[in-house]
């Protein structure tokens, strides 16, 4: 609502300012424009955040509460963390989140570190084999996850790798895509610092460790980013790898609570929000690269 | 391109001498080792294994195209492949329309606009598990929506037990977490439509409507070929939504199984059949390939 008051004043700061409004009218046509956006606004704001905070409001609420009144309430009465409690008393939850943790971590590092290696071989260096290996990386990303989910999980038994950790991380290690995303990065540097290094003595390692790796650290932060999301979201892949309940991720134990305790709303609440807090704390931080990914992303895909 | 980076990488006098020979391979070798063994391989053994009986724990032999005659006959297979055809025709229309309506509504800049947007954006990052376990709830006979539905006097509908509507909520649900994705997309293609195409159809009276089918549709056509394409070979492969909202046997009678969910249904555990899985994900392989032909061809249609 203080948001909508603000409106009526807007236009005539706006107006100097407005490369980008656009808008020939008179002002009060602008002012009902900006109102219209508004209410626009909020309404498309209650569809994508209203059903978070309505999770967020039911895993608050105590065993006393009707959740199920109608007309609904929308604030808890009496706020309590007691689901929280329960529902790690219920299943691991802090194990599982331990566990998506780890596997999230381990994706970042070596996404990062693998795709920027190769992602250097591809742009910058020079030997037989270089146009076949690039041309692997783009058939990799083309091969649908879905599609091989069942030879990856064959290739893992034989591995002895499956319901381990190690296994839901391995095949998503390093992305083709994000192979391809590095080698862009590195393709759009100039050339002549990394020659001014070499005619300095600087080595292959130097130069990649001292002056490619540094001047991409953007894409580097959007390469992280996606692979902590990636996994810490990823439901299809481990739920198909792990079977022990003790190794499970937040994901996969999440699905276990809404099987088995289907009917208890405030338990899977609570769970769901202990999944997507961190992740939305993460994003609240880093948007920019997280919308710098969208682009990049999807350029390539 | 690629032809002048070679040769200028090439300047330097002896390039070679003083990085090892081994080197580059070295930086490209856990990469290649991860995809070659993990989606390479992967991928050619499944085009291998859809040609045999091979299950989890026996090696199988070839059985020619045993797996896909049995496919043909196989009631269930038919019931996937429906789901997630209607899954495509569903929900691509929405995510190539709806988020380019939220990019123009988000892309002046008006104070608070960056909230908005990154709000509207929320539901990307959430697991697809957290997404797909909220709406179980808000659409549960006893949740928010009905509710709110019976509030108004309309009465309790059953999203989640009718088949029909069973599937139509999850579309609703990919449709909503996919929302944001491609409004950004759409974002950074209004950013390049020049002011002055607008300016001039609003002198020559367009109206908003008007506007928006004469200036702003043709300028970002390109970019709704991208999202249809991406967003269909998405919604064919659909899994989660489903998975979480119907329950892992598919709904009423597995009337709601997709495709993907009848793959990960036989193929996995100690009794999968993996050949068969491997013929069913071939489909999956040969359908997305399709899509994407049929998408870009559509594009290559409408060019003047």
């Amino acid at each position: 609502m203080s948001v909508l008051r603000k409106a009526p004043p807007a236009p005539r700061p706006a107006a100097p300012r407005g490369p980008r409004v656009t808008d020939e009218h008179g002002r009060r046509v602008r002012v009902g424009e900006l109102a219209l956006r508004y209410l626009l606004l909020l309404g498309v704001l209650a569809l994508t955040v209203g059903p978070f905070l309505w999770q967020l409001s039911t895993s608050l609420k105590g065993p006393t509460e009707d959740i199920f009144s109608s007309p609904p309430t929308f604030l808890p009465k009496d706020p309590t963390l007691g689901n929280y409690t329960r529902v790690a008393d219920t299943i691991p939850v802090w194990d599982y989140a331990l566990n998506s943790l780890k596997v999230a971590v381990a994706n970042v590092v070596t996404n990062c570190a693998g795709a920027a290696l190769a992602g250097y071989a591809l742009a910058r260096l020079r030997y037989r084999g270089r146009r076949a290996a690039t041309l692997a990386f783009i058939l990799a990303m083309l091969v649908p996850v879905e599609g091989i989910i069942i030879a990856q999980f064959t290739t893992m038994r034989e591995l002895g790798l499956n319901n381990t950790l190690v296994g839901v991380v391995l095949p998503g290690s390093v992305s083709a895509l994000n192979v391809l995303l590095m080698r862009n990065a590195f393709l759009n540097l100039p050339y002549e610092i990394e020659e001014a290094a070499y005619i300095d003595g600087a080595n292959v390692w130097q130069r990649f460790l001292r002056i490619a790796v540094p001047s991409v650290k953007g894409t580097l932060a959007v390469v992280a980013i996606f692979a902590f999301m990636g996994a810490w979201d990823d439901f299809l892949w481990p739920l198909i790898v792990l079977s022990d309940p003790s190794r499970f991720t937040l994901t996969i134990g999440l699905n276990y609570l809404h099987g088995t305790f289907a009917n208890d709303e405030r338990l899977v609440a609570a769970g769901t929000i202990i999944a997507v807090a961190p992740l939305i704390a993460l994003f609240a931080c880093l948007q920019r690269y997280f919308f710098r990914g969208v682009g990049e992303g999807a350029v390539k895909g | 391109m690629a032809g002048t980076t070679v040769s200028r990488a090439r300047r330097p006098a002896g390039p070679v001498r003083r990085q090892l020979p081994a080197s580059p391979w070295l930086f490209a070798a856990p990469g290649l080792l991860i995809i070659g063994t993990f989606v390479l391989y992967p991928f050619v053994s499944t085009l291998v294994n859809a040609f045999t009986d091979r299950r989890t724990l026996v090696p199988g032999r070839f059985v020619g195209l045993a797996n896909f005659r049995e496919l043909l006959n196989d009631d269930m297979f038919w019931t996937g492949l429906r789901n997630s055809t209607l899954y495509v025709l569903g929900v691509v229309p929405a995510l190539v329309v709806l988020p380019l309506l939220l990019a123009l509504l988000v892309q002046k800049n008006i104070p608070g606009i960056t909230f908005f947007r990154s709000a509207f954006y929320t539901p990307v990052v959430a697991s697809i598990v957290v997404v797909g376990l909220i709406w179980v709830w808000l659409l549960d006979e006893r949740g928010l929506v009905n509710s709110l539905l019976e509030t108004v006097g309309i009465g309790r509908v059953g999203f989640l037990s009718d088949q029909w509507l069973l599937l139509l909520s999850a579309m609703a649900v990919t449709v909503w977490k996919g929302l944001g994705y491609y409004m950004i997309i759409y974002l950074a293609a209004l950013a390049s439509v020049p002011r002055e195409l607008h300016e001039a159809a609003a002198v020559d009276g367009a109206g908003a409507v008007r506007r928006f089918l004469t200036v702003t549709v043709p300028a970002v056509r390109s970019t709704m070929v991208l999202v249809g394409a991406l967003s269909s070979v998405a919604a064919f492969k659909v899994f989660s939504e489903v998975y979480l909202m119907a329950g892992p046997s598919g709904g009423p009678a597995g009337e709601d199984t997709t495709l993907v969910m009848l793959v990960q249904r036989t193929g996995t555990g100690l009794t999968g059949r993996v050949g068969y899985a491997s013929a069913l994900s071939v489909v999956v392989f040969a359908v997305t390939v399709v899509l994407m032909l049929l998408v870009l061809r559509a594009d290559r249609r409408e060019e003047p």
